[in-house]
Order: structure tokens, then C-alpha cells, then sequence
């Protein structure tokens, strides 16, 4: 993100006005969205009553979170996703981490990761629902189960491919076994694991709509948007939808910006 | 294991800082080493230089114990190598640095991985900071600095154990001209401060022979020893050893071997 910004401020030094106008360049896309947006749900093109202009839905947007129960909504898929993220971390990393750490452990489990990995994750809601009921829990788990698959993969990967030389030069120092995994393996990993982190959270959203959607729930984005459709309330169901992706987007954020901080020295 | 270092040092410091005895090293079916002899006399600063693909770099790694060997043995004044305390320069620090510690912490990592404790680690690390003059501000990452300043951390880090002999393996060829020149002066200062003994890989001949006061020839696979040229120029030298006719006498009969051998 430093990268992209101090690109221009270099390139026009001496020009603050433009290299300001440079910075707004990521909203042109979002204008125009909202133009044509604005401009079909006027037009007459499309049933009024399926598609609001933009104004209407962000106005019910901004009041159903402050004065409405989406925030409810909103907290309750947040409060979901997150359980279901630290469940999967803490099991994931040190599970991941581990199966690196020996290439044949992680080639013997290699393919059920990968082909579970690969099995849409909403396929196995039903299963879920079957050993662990409609319970909130259920929800929770079916997200910790997509996202821990990614994590325990990325971790591995990371571990398996910590560069040689740096194992080297610890074992040159006098490192053992247990001080090459802790000191260089773990670290080493760190920028993979990262992603694995980014990509479960951003699954376990997915996941966690997904099944409030279809389990059932008393509060959540995924039952709002779903309940909104039914009754045809279609600017309630356009502001979920947006408030949704915003919780993806500034989840992914998050993730990008602790990243930075703490792997500092990754790509240099 | 305490008694016998005090006894043999006493009955007759070893000649040696390397000894190796038949070695034998094969990758596959191709036989890079095969009944391989050399010793190292004390003391010196040796380096190697021989054609692409001979095995300077194996060679290395295997007297420092970073790549096994298929039979032979390798000692260490008069040692197995796992007993000897060796420090190791690689040739791309910035692979071999730990980014994630500061250059301190990297600096300390081997007295930490020994169980000093940490006082005793601080100090250690200020004192040889301090007897080599290094002007850093420590507390930064490595990949912070420029690369002759990464390199001469990474020669500390190799220094603070208190090795009995140090490896180098190319430790110029990632830096440019002008930094080369500075860490190639600062290592002679640390070689005639502290006296242990170096084995150096290099990849060019007058790098070979400026430091050096024993340059090891080797032959094409598989790899032989064809002579130990010693280079006796007095200490310090400069940049006016260069142009001396020691020196280049040296060169020129280290460069008609390598020719010779080439032709082969």
C-alpha cells in the first residue's frame, strides 16, 4: 500500500494538487458504479421494485445500523466469523507448522487436505448440520472447518519451503533441531501462514453467511439478506448486501496491514 | 573430552587447522573428490580458487561440516569437526542473515543458541563491535543496511562465538567493487587482531591471492590439488600490494597453473 502511494508522490513532487487527485483515483470506480446504478433504477428499465436507486438503499442502510437491528445482525456474523477464525488459527498454525515440518507426514496427508480443500465447503453444511445440529455452534464450526483447511495448508507450505540457506547458517551457529524449527523454520513460514490467515477469514465469512442462510438463525447478515428477499423488502436486502461486502473488505484490510507489520522484512 | 585439548595442546600445538585424509565425494555418478589429501598449515589465511564445477564450495561445506561426505576424514586442529567451534561466512548474506532479528540479535544469535546468558551475550557482542570499530546503528534490521555493511555483520555474527578457525564462502562476490574493498580490509584487520585462521572460497584470482598466505589450486573434476602457491607479501597490504612484483609475480604463476589445467 506504501509502495503504491509514494510511487506518484515521487513522480510529481512539486505538484501536491495532482498527486491529492491521484490518491482519489480508487473512488472513479466506485462513482461510476453507483452512476450506472442510479441511472438503471431511474430508466424505467427494471421494476422499481426490484432495484432502488443507490441513495435509498445507502439511507436505509445508514439507518438501520444506527437506529435499526442491523448492527445485530451485523455483530452476530461478525461475533461468527471471528469464533470461527481463532478456532481454526489456533488448531490451524501449530497443525500446519507441524505437518511441515516433516515432508513425508505432510505428503501422507496431501491429498486429503487438498481434496477437502477442494470440496465446496457450503457441500458439507448438511453433514454438519447432521452431527451438530442447527445450534449456533454448528455455524461456527462449519466456518472453522473451511478456514482451517486453508490455514494448516498455507502453514505447511510455508514451513516446507523456509529457505535452505538460512537453516544452514543456523546450524552452522550451533543451533539444534529445536532451535532451527523455532528460530528459523516458524519464522520462515510466517509470511505464508499470513495468507492462509487472510484467505480463512475471508472463507469463514463466506461460510458463516452461507449457513445463515440456510441453517436458520435468529440474527446474522446471511438470515437478514435471505429474509429481506422473501418479503420483497429490496432496499433492506441491498443494504446488507453492502454492509456484507464492506465486512469482507475491511477484513481483508485488517489482515494486509497487521501483515505489514509484523512480517517487516518480507520481499526485501 | 576437557582433558584431551590442555594435553595434546601442550605436547605439540597442532600444525594443522585443517586435515583432510582420503576424502572421497561423489553427486551421483559424477566423482568430484575421490582419495582427496590436503593440510592446512596454522595459523594462515588460505583461499581456493579452481575452475567452475570443481567443488570449492562442497569442499568448504565439507570441512565445516554443512555437507556430509562419503568417506574420509576431515579434522579440525587435530579434532572431529562437531568438537570444533567454527565460524562460517556465506556468500549471500542476505539469504543467510535472520531478517526478522536485528542485526544485535543477529550478531548474538550464536552465543544465545549456546545458552549464554544474557548479559554475558550484550557484552560479548559490544566488545567485538567495539574492537572492529563498527559504526552501525545495531538495533536496525539487516535488510536496512547496505551490502558490504550486511556482510561485515554477518562476519561478527560469525566472529562471537569465539571460533578456533572461520570459513568463507565467496564472501565478496555479492558486493560491489568499492564495498568489496572496505570489507576485504576490514577482514585482514580481523584476521591480524584475532589470528584465527581462515579458509576461503573465491572466485577470482587476484582475490585469491591478496589476502592470502597459502592459495590452494585445485584441477578440474575430478578434483585434485595442484599446488599451494604461499604468498608472503608483508601486512598490511594495500592497494600498492597490487602493483608489487611479488604480488604479481604470484599472480601470473597462479593464472599459468589455472591455464595449464584448463587445457587439460
Amino acid at each position: 500500500m506504501t509502495a503504491t502511494l509514494s510511487k506518484p508522490q515521487r513522480r510529481t513532487a512539486g505538484r501536491p494538487f495532482l498527486q491529492n487527485l491521484d490518491r482519489l483515483l480508487p473512488l472513479v470506480g466506485v462513482g461510476v458504479m453507483f452512476g450506472l446504478w442510479w441511472l438503471i433504477a431511474i430508466s424505467g428499465w427494471v421494476n422499481p421494485v426490484l432495484l432502488p436507486t443507490p441513495w435509498a438503499t445507502l439511507g436505509t442502510l445508514a439507518t438501520a445500523m444506527t437506529t435499526g437491528d442491523m448492527f445485530t445482525d451485523f455483530l452476530a456474523s461478525v461475533v461468527r466469523t471471528f469464533s470461527a477464525f481463532v478456532l481454526a488459527a489456533v488448531v490451524g498454525v501449530p497443525l500446519g507448522v507441524l505437518l511441515g515440518s516433516s515432508e513425508k507426514l505432510y505428503r501422507s496427508v496431501e491429498f486429503l487436505i487438498d481434496f477437502f480443500r477442494s470440496t465446496p465447503a457450503s457441500a458439507l453444511i448438511p453433514m454438519f448440520i447432521l452431527f451438530f445440529g442447527v445450534s449456533d455452534f454448528s455455524k461456527v464450526i462449519i466456518a472453522a472447518f473451511s478456514a482451517l483447511l486453508l490455514i494448516v495448508f498455507n502453514s505447511a507450505y510455508g514451513v516446507l519451503n523456509a529457505r535452505q540457506s538460512r537453516i544452514l547458517a543456523a546450524k552452522v551457529m550451533g543451533a539444534n533441531r529445536w532451535q532451527v524449527f523455532k528460530d528459523v523454520l516458524v519464522m520462515e513460514s510466517l509470511p505464508q501462514t499470513f495468507i492462509g490467515l487472510r484467505s480463512g477469514i475471508s472463507i469463514a465469512l463466506v461460510i458463516v453467511i452461507v449457513a445463515e442462510m440456510f441453517i436458520g438463525t435468529e440474527q446474522g447478515l446471511g438470515k437478514r439478506i435471505i429474509d429481506a428477499q422473501q418479503v420483497l423488502d429490496v432496499q433492506d436486502m441491498y443494504a446488507s448486501i453492502l454492509i456484507t461486502g464492506l465486512l469482507g473488505y475491511a477484513l481483508n484490510v485488517l489482515f494486509l496491514l497487521g501483515e505489514k507489520r509484523v512480517i517487516h522484512w518480507s520481499g526485501k | 573430552m576437557m582433558l584431551d585439548t590442555p594435553t595434546t595442546q601442550t605436547i605439540a600445538p597442532p600444525e594443522h587447522f585443517v586435515s583432510v585424509k582420503g576424502l572421497c565425494k561423489s553427486f551421483g555418478n559424477a566423482v568430484l573428490y575421490d582419495n582427496f589429501n590436503l593440510d592446512l598449515p596454522s595459523n594462515q589465511l588460505v583461499s581456493v580458487f579452481g575452475p567452475n564445477g570443481c567443488g570449492k564450495s562442497t569442499l568448504i561445506n565439507m570441512i565445516s561440516g554443512l555437507t556430509p561426505f562419503d568417506s574420509g576424514e576431515i579434522l579440525i586442529h587435530d579434532k572431529p569437526i562437531r568438537r570444533a567451534r567454527i565460524g562460517y561466512v556465506f556468500q549471500n548474506y542476505r539469504e543467510a542473515m535472520l531478517p526478522w532479528l536485528s542485526a544485535f540479535d543477529n550478531i548474538a544469535y550464536p552465543l544465545r543458541v549456546k545458552g549464554v546468558p544474557e548479559a554475558e551475550c550484550r557484552d560479548r557482542v559490544e566488545t567485538l563491535i567495539q574492537t572492529f570499530n563498527i559504526q552501525l546503528d545495531l538495533k536496525r534490521y539487516p535488510y536496512s543496511f547496505s551490502g558490504g555493511q550486511q556482510q561485515l555483520i554477518s562476519i561478527m555474527r560469525s566472529m562471537v562465538a569465539d571460533p578456533e578457525v572461520l570459513f568463507l564462502d565467496e564472501p565478496f562476490s555479492a558486493l560491489d567493487f568499492e564495498t568489496t574493498l572496505f570489507v576485504r580490509d576490514k577482514l585482514q584487520e580481523i584476521f591480524e587482531t584475532t589470528k584465527i585462521p581462515m579458509f576461503m572460497v573465491v572466485h577470482n584470482l587476484e582475490e585469491a591471492v591478496f589476502l592470502a598466505d597459502t592459495v590452494l589450486l585445485l584441477s578440474k573434476r575430478p578434483t585434485r590439488l595442484v599446488e599451494m602457491v604461499s604468498f608472503t607479501a608483508p601486512r598490511p597490504r594495500t592497494l600498492d600490494t597490487l602493483s608489487s612484483p611479488e604480488f604479481i609475480e604470484t599472480s601470473r604463476h597462479c593464472l599459468d597453473i589455472f591455464r595449464q589445467e584448463m587445457r587439460k
